[in-house]
């Protein structure tokens, strides 16, 4: 089997942001791969921008972190020049000019969250060639495709921030178990007018869906447990 | 303003990535628009559908938007490259408010200046992947007309993009007339978007009618349509042969 260790390392990935009744939560799985290999199981794809702008990266590693890495760059500049912390909008649009003008060359689709005294907690999501969308809730990445149906069933608005939370976690959660280019842990970012919080949700604290089974530490545990006839079919 | 980041890939002819300047392909797209002329100006119809190659991944885009103050602008195609051009005509409108010598642009300039835009983009083989539609009333004076990628610029009494032309044009031949009422129209371009919704795959079932008028552009609020399902014929196609569809 040909692993093609030379691929370029792409996030398969699920990314999500979710605006709620006071902010938004950002969400991702870890894995990066290089073909069929799994080169960093534990990646963080929600990266900073500024105190109160995130943004969750998927596609291309490199471009992803070299777009993510300029407007860090070009905000922080704009920070400084403009007095106070930059608003979403302008973060957002940053991203834009760079995914529009180079939609040639880059392959990467992002989902820029945050919060600003403005207009409170925003999403927005800009998929491949540069278009801006804002959204209540935005998905992307390979995992998303699983995810559309399950949005348009489990979504509402005003959601508290631990509903939100819960619904983004259980979202990544279902991409990792069908889609073979997410998996890892579930990471997630809240932010709203107090601040930021980062949260890690490894393998076992996520519940089970179809298929799968509780993980054991060694089939011995489950013979010495079991009855008199334990191999038995 | 615009930044490129800086690499240097040399030779643009045999190498494809190097020519940074070249629209391949589109990605997020908008189907038809569906416009006509009527008694008191333009009537323009777009579902609010943004779609990313099969799936349908936008349902909350508003692909006619308002320019200057006598026009508007429905655009299929590539969302990302319609964004572009409303930054372009806002710089437009700009100037043409600061002269602030109490003239405005009209929609046959902006319909112009669109035609110069995507006709100089086609020659340099970076097209703007759009069809755009301009309505627009000034000085009592309708007017309506489309551009294409390929710079392809004309006016009509109605227009359509897309699947439009298949479906709706056929429909709008037939049945347009000069000074229809409001009414007519809407009744009009909802049939064209209905059957539009029926045989078009990437429409999506949420729509806006825009009307602009001597007094200003309204977007309606977006809207669905009631679609017939109950034709005895649909109950049970495949009785008489089985296996058929």
């Amino acid at each position: 089997m040909d692993l093609n260790l030379d691929a370029p390392h792409s996030m398969g990935t699920t990314i999500i942001g979710v605006t709620y009744n006071g902010g938004v939560v950002l969400g991702a799985d870890s894995r990066t791969s290089t073909g069929m290999y799994v080169a960093n199981r534990a990646s963080d794809k929600i990266t900073q921008l500024t105190d109160n702008v995130y943004v969750c990266r998927s596609g291309s590693a490199a471009d992803s972190q070299v777009v993510s890495d300029y407007v860090r760059y070009f905000l922080h500049q704009h920070t400084i020049q403009l007095g106070q912390p930059a608003t979403v909008k302008v973060s957002a649009n940053l991203i834009r000019m760079l995914a529009y003008n180079n939609k040639n060359m880059l392959q990467t689709g992002l989902i820029v969250g945050g919060w600003d005294k403005y207009e409170g907690g925003k999403i927005y999501g800009i998929p491949l060639g540069g278009t801006v969308v804002e959204q209540p809730f935005a998905s992307g990445g390979s995992g998303s495709s699983y995810l559309y149906g399950f949005f348009d069933q489990a979504w509402k608005e005003n959601m508290t921030k631990e509903e939100a939370e819960q619904l983004v976690v259980k979202a990544v959660s279902l991409a990792i178990a069908r889609d073979g280019a997410s998996g890892g842990v579930v990471r997630t970012v809240i932010i709203n007018s107090e601040g930021v919080t980062r949260n890690f949700y490894p393998g076992d604290k996520l519940q089970l869906w179809h298929e799968e089974l509780e993980p054991q530490n060694s089939l011995l545990d489950i013979l010495n447990a079991a009855g008199p006839e334990p191999m038995a079919m | 303003m615009t930044f490129t980041i800086p690499i240097d890939n040399g030779d643009s002819v045999k190498n494809a990535e190097a020519d940074s300047q070249r629209t391949l392909y589109p990605y997020v797209t908008g189907t038809s628009i569906v416009a006509i002329k009527y008694k008191d100006g333009v009537l323009m119809a777009s579902d609010m559908g943004g779609s990313y190659g099969s799936t349908l991944r936008y349902k909350n885009i508003e692909r006619m938007k308002a320019i200057g103050k006598h026009s508007l602008l429905g655009a299929s195609g590539e969302i990302s490259d319609f964004q572009e051009i409303l930054r372009y005509l806002d710089e437009l409108v700009l100037n043409d408010n600061m002269w602030d010598d109490g003239n405005s642009l009209g929609p046959k300039e902006v319909h112009n200046y669109l035609t110069r835009v995507m006709y100089n983009r086609r020659n340099k083989f970076n097209p703007l992947w759009n069809t755009l539609v301009l309505g627009g009333v000034k000085k009592g004076e309708s007017y309506l007309g489309m551009v294409s990628m390929i710079g392809v610029s004309f006016e009509d009494n109605h227009v359509a993009t897309g699947f439009g032309n298949h479906l709706a044009r056929p429909i709008l031949r037939d049945e347009w007339h000069a000074d229809l009422s409001f009414e007519e129209g809407v009744k009009l371009l909802e049939k064209c978007m209905r059957v539009l919704l029926y045989r078009d795959r990437s429409a999506i079932n949420k729509l806006q009618i825009a009307k602009i008028t001597e007094e200003g552009v309204t977007v309606s609020q977006p809207y669905s349509l009631k679609t017939f399902w109950e034709f005895q014929a649909f109950h049970n196609p495949t009785a008489g042969a089985q296996g058929s569809w």
